[in-house]
């Protein structure tokens, strides 16, 4: 009889695959700070809710039909008559929405500890990207259920290309592959968001989360853990390892995520038409627009900025430019902060003012975004878009002339 | 083989020759991918021309056909409406279509068509792609007491008289669409065409 040797088969594999040095490199030896709080939930959850979409969109492709005879119905079918069909699907759903949730709060963590200072700008413009591809794997999704609000959503958001100079027309009727959103662009959308995109997501979080081990986690209070190490073990004084520390860490943080999760997948799926909106529920009808048009909640901030810009020189292309200003303007943070500090506990009241300010605004947008338009709504888009633009363009200027605390030379 | 024997600038040369060759190679692969995504043969022959029968059409109706896949709003415009076109013309961005993309020239007139009560327009808004609806009520409560009948777009609130001239100050830059058509006799239209077809 053979007797098993787990410790031969791993060194026969170590010798092959650098599999106990992968584990200790990113897990069991990876030293991040020990003062990691609430906050430092969102990344390990944003890696969850991956998991979850990839896992229940591969189930939802299995009874959904890329024809935009069958769409709609193929939809209904998964919900009523596929075994746990509606379980996965607004699994799915919720889980697009809780997508969001999780990646805002994680940008304003990074936003108010100042982890896009240097040395992790790489490590914030990787996660930017991540964002932008989201924000496109969200919206190609957004069309497969073939509702009125997925037709007419698409139709406003391709539009949008088609207001740039010269080229416009044409570029919309190449990403269309067809003079109107058709079966053709249905099913290069189902391609873009079944293959293409999360192939780059995934590609793009494990170089976010290999610049992140190259550079080390910031942490609540900004200084640097590495500056500070024992000098026998070499190890930082202030850090402890991931596993276990904060592999069960993550777990709590888990657990209080999916109680949440569950409770919309289970009684409000749909929450009150902010996660699946009241009029998908229509199929597409090309010849009749909804009385009202509005993407879903995570991207009505920047639809309420597209509405609050008027057309100027008969074009509205200026829309468009604010709207994709105020995506790509988190690139340029990491060197619009002059400030001597990073974390927000040792910021001045400037700072504070316009972070709380810049909040504020981005959720007061995000409702009026979901509103329709009326001249005294579209009057304070315009005043929150200013100051929207004003906490990143004014931040060399406030950051550098605040009053800051002097950080401490180890966490507390 | 030692430092000495290489030949630094034959070896620059190969990698920038070899570069380049490749990066044609590869703007020369890419190229079915991307000129791929266009309309196919098929979309292309469905954008067709269609015909339509203004024969039963009453005045101030309002006829839906669909064209590209796109709405197109054939109207039979009543005198009464033609004359508030007079009155909008001062409130309008474009009252003579100066804009010429908007229309064929032969519809660069007061009332943007061929027949001064035939109206024939793409209804989707210029702005992001909405169809507008028709309102020919004078005076509602939502769009004030001049509002002298035309289309409103709920979307994002443009608004163009009956001739699909857009309102100034509105998100629409430039005026609804008038497509290329043709009248094949007195009762039937050619959407799509400038001209009969031989």
């Amino acid at each position: 009889m053979i007797k098993f040797d787990g410790k031969a088969l791993l060194g026969w594999v170590d010798a092959r695959f650098p599999l106990t040095k992968l584990w200790k490199e990113h897990l069991s030896e990876y030293y991040a700070p020990k003062n990691f709080n609430f906050w430092y939930y969102f990344g390990s959850l944003a890696l969850l809710v991956l998991v979850l979409q990839i896992v229940s969109g591969i189930w939802l492709t299995m009874s959904y039909k890329p024809d935009m005879t069958q769409a709609f119905a193929s939809v209904e079918y998964i919900m009523r008559d596929v075994s746990w069909g509606w379980l996965i699907r607004y699994m799915h759903s919720t889980g697009a929405s809780m997508f969001f949730v999780v990646v805002y709060l994680h940008m304003l963590r990074g936003m108010m500890y100042g982890s896009y200072r240097s040395p992790r700008e790489l490590l914030w413009l990787i996660g930017c990207v991540i964002y932008l591809a989201l924000m496109a794997e969200a919206f190609f999704g957004y069309l497969l259920p073939w509702g009125q609000m997925s037709y007419w959503g698409a139709q406003v958001i391709v539009n949008l290309f088609a207001s740039i100079p010269v080229i416009g027309p044409d570029l919309a009727v190449w990403i269309r592959g067809d003079y109107t959103i058709s079966d053709v662009t249905l099913n290069r959308f189902f391609a873009f968001h079944v293959v293409a995109l999360p192939i780059v997501l995934l590609l793009l979080v494990v170089v976010h989360i290999i610049a992140l081990h190259e550079v080390g986690s910031n942490n609540p209070d900004g200084v640097e853990i590495k500056k500070n190490k024992d000098p026998v073990t070499h190890l930082p004084r202030d850090g402890i390892p991931f596993h276990p520390y904060y592999t069960v860490k993550d777990i709590v943080g888990v657990v209080g995520f999916l109680i949440i999760f569950s409770a919309i997948v289970f009684w409000a799926p749909e929450l009150g038409g902010y996660f699946i909106e009241d009029n998908n529920f229509i199929p597409a009808d090309p010849l009749k627009t909804p009385e009202h048009i509005a993407p879903v909640w995570y991207f009505t901030p920047y639809y309420a900025m597209l509405r609050a810009v008027p057309s100027y020189f008969e074009t509205q292309v200026w829309g468009v430019i604010v709207m994709g200003a105020a995506v790509l303007i988190f690139f340029a943070l990491p060197w619009l902060d002059r400030s001597p500090v990073k974390s927000i506990r040792y910021r001045g009241p400037i700072y504070k003012s316009f972070l709380a300010a810049f909040i504020l605004s981005f959720l007061i947008l995000g409702y009026l975004g979901v509103l329709p338009p009326t001249p005294f709504r579209t009057a304070l888009a315009q005043f929150l878009t200013v100051v929207y633009f004003a906490f990143f363009l004014a931040m060399p200027w406030y950051s550098r002339i605040d009053r800051c605390k002097p950080e401490p030379e180890r966490v507390r | 083989m030692s430092e000495s024997t290489v030949d630094k600038g034959k070896r620059r040369f190969l990698v920038a020759t070899t570069s380049a060759a490749g990066g044609l190679a590869t703007v020369g692969a890419a190229a079915p991918f991307l000129l791929s995504l266009q309309p196919s043969e098929r979309a292309k022959a469905m954008g067709a021309p269609v015909e339509f029968d203004i024969g039963k059409l009453e005045a101030g109706a309002l006829a839906t056909v669909e064209w590209r896949g796109q709405v197109v709003w054939v109207m039979k415009r009543t005198p009464e409406m033609l004359a508030s076109l007079k009155k909008t013309a001062g409130v309008v961005n474009d009252p003579e279509s100066k804009n010429k993309g908007q229309q064929p020239d032969y519809a660069r007139n007061e009332w943007r068509s061929i027949k001064p009560e035939i109206l024939v327009l793409v209804g989707i808004c210029t702005h992001l792609g909405c169809s507008p609806t028709k309102r020919t009520d004078l005076a509602p409560a939502d769009l004030g007491a001049d509002w002298m009948g035309g289309f409103f777009c709920p979307c994002h609130g443009s608004k163009f008289d009956l001739a699909g001239r857009v309102y100034k100050n509105v998100p629409a830059p430039t005026n609804l669409v008038v497509p290329p058509h043709a009248y094949l006799s007195d009762t039937r239209i050619l959407i799509g065409a400038d001209t009969k077809p031989a």
